[in-house]
């Protein structure tokens, strides 16, 4: 009985009129959103982190070398700070809102605009999760990359980086799920992605079980095959650690 | 001193059974925590059910979505609007004291089948899904989905919309033709229906939490058209400098009440309401003051 009602529940909400193909649309966007919007945050969470850890790691140094390099530093550092402040400072809904609304007032691909709005807010907590990263290898592997002759750029790519990244990595994992989760108000500005299928589904059916737990597993299945991959990578990296 | 040190003494056995016993004690303790748990969790459940069975009191409740004006919106911290109070009167015809929840449009027809909501007034029309899952009222007034575009816009009906065929028969939505609609509206739900049932098709259709959202939409250009209903696109026209209606409409229907399936007496008691409210002019008279021609 309750069986049947459920079959007849299902074949409202997902086969008939075709309303599979919105979960299918939804979906598909949801993962654009949040893959496109991922690699956004982490270049401009790179920059961001690099530029404030230039700053108050070599501020001084450089201060004595060159006054007008040190003022750019100086300009990039405030901006830097700028941007963390009113990005973490404000709720990502607004910002989108924002982005939607006044910033790409005449773009007409909404999608286009949430990647944006999602990555430039992802970067501001990506590049505090890098800073955090860099500050923690030691001061001796730097030292140690300039005294073999490295120049200061060579020693960030090829020293602090690759070490720094293995220690942010769980932390980096847990915004990109974080992410993928906050791009369910996408359908604040007419985008369909995958909460947003669902809840027409809702609206078109009047059913709201199936199509609420529907969403909610594709969500959480995501997360787990994101959260296995990056264990895997998280393994991977360590194959070079001592005893591991 | 000696004596104590001689109790405190164990062979290692001892210890064995010992640590069995503590290791008893801990699982007796868990499954204690557990049944505590399931008993929170129980009694919580039933204080939910029974505050549910606490609304069987003489109070009407009515969800509606109050981003709907004239129909319905907020005042301050009140709602008004000509659902609003039509549904005040029948209320007080009816004896019962009115509370209006304010939910999304999508979850009212849900919320009122299940029972969570005595009935839903929400500039609502009939459709056939939604008769599926309620039954609706005689209808109390007529909602026209007007279609709003740009002052200046090259669309002057809603035939220019469409490629024609000799007939005069639409065949195909013109290029970068884009309409915007409150997501779960009537117009939401006739615009994203293919051409050959007199829709724009799902590619052509945005759909915003709310008809404010689609007319900002129009205004910043993302859409050429806003489909909506008549009297909101009014409001909506008179707030945005730029803004105009277009003469043909895109269909013209009745809004009435919805009520879930098995409360006919609800039904019956809100449609006898509704009937003296018309004959004695009530209704016309809210209308006329929210709606001036």
């Amino acid at each position: 009985m309750l069986y049947d009602s459920l079959i007849d529940k299902f074949k409202d909400d997902f086969i008939e009129k075709d309303r599979w193909k919105w979960v299918l649309e939804g979906l598909r966007n949801t993962l654009l959103i949040s893959m496109a919007a991922v690699l956004i945050g982490i270049v401009i969470g790179i920059l961001i982190a690099t530029v404030r850890t230039t700053y108050d790691k070599n501020g001084p140094s450089i201060r004595m070398k060159s006054p007008v390099a040190f003022f750019f530093l100086r300009v990039g550092n405030f901006l830097a700070h700028l941007y963390l402040t009113v990005i973490r400072g404000t709720p990502v809904v607004v910002q989108l809102l924002i982005m939607y609304f006044l910033v790409f007032a005449s773009a007409s691909d909404g999608v286009m605009v949430a990647i944006f709005a999602f990555g430039i807010n992802s970067g501001a907590y990506v590049a505090e999760i890098f800073r955090s990263g860099i500050m923690s290898v030691d001061e001796g592997q730097f030292e140690a990359g300039r005294a073999m002759g490295l120049s200061y750029l060579q020693t960030m790519i090829y020293i602090i980086i690759p070490q720094c990244f293995k220690t942010v990595l769980p932390t980096l994992c847990n915004e990109f799920i974080v992410l993928l989760k906050e791009t369910s108000i996408a359908g604040y500005v007419g985008i369909m992605d995958l909460t947003k299928a669902g809840d027409l589904i809702r609206g078109r059916t009047f059913d709201a079980f199936l199509p609420l737990i529907v969403v909610a597993l594709l969500y959480l299945i995501m997360v787990v095959v994101l959260t296995k991959l990056v264990g895997r990578l998280e393994r991977r990296l360590r194959k070079n650690e001592r005893g591991a | 001193m000696q004596n104590t040190n001689k109790e405190a003494q164990e062979t290692p056995l001892d210890a064995v059974i010992d640590g069995r016993k503590k290791k008893g004690l801990h699982m007796k303790n868990m499954k204690r925590i557990m049944a505590l748990l399931l008993c929170g969790i129980l009694l919580l459940a039933g204080v939910t059910v029974l505050a549910s069975c606490g609304k069987e009191s003489n109070k009407l409740v009515m969800a509606t979505n109050a981003s709907f004006p004239p129909y319905e919106y907020k005042e301050g911290d009140n709602f008004e609007g000509i659902d609003i109070e039509i549904a005040k009167k029948i209320a007080e015809k009816l004896g019962m004291e009115l509370e209006i929840q304010d939910v999304e449009f999508g979850s009212i027809i849900g919320g009122v089948s299940s029972g969570k909501y005595d009935m839903g007034m929400a500039g609502m029309t009939v459709t056939e899904d939604r008769l599926k899952n309620v039954n609706f009222s005689t209808s109390y007034a007529k909602g026209i989905q007007a279609c709003i575009v740009k002052a200046d816009s090259e669309y002057a009906s809603v035939d220019d919309f469409f490629n024609l065929d000799a007939d005069g028969n639409w065949v195909s939505v013109k290029d970068g033709v884009k309409v915007g609609v409150q997501q779960d509206t009537t117009g939401d739900i006739y615009c994203s229906d293919t051409v050959e049932n007199f829709g724009f098709g799902e590619e052509n259709v945005t759909r915003y939490k709310t008809g404010n959202d689609a007319v900002a939409a129009l205004v910043a250009g993302k859409v050429t058209v806003v489909i909506i209903d008549d009297q909101p696109a009014k409001s909506y026209v008179a707030a945005n400098e730029g803004l105009k209606i277009l003469e043909t409409e895109y269909t013209n229907e009745d809004y009435a009440i919805c009520v879930a399936k098995n409360n006919d007496e609800l039904l019956g008691k809100i449609n006898k309401a509704l009937a003296d409210l018309t004959a004695d002019g009530t209704i016309a008279g809210i209308i006329a003051k929210y709606i001036k021609e």
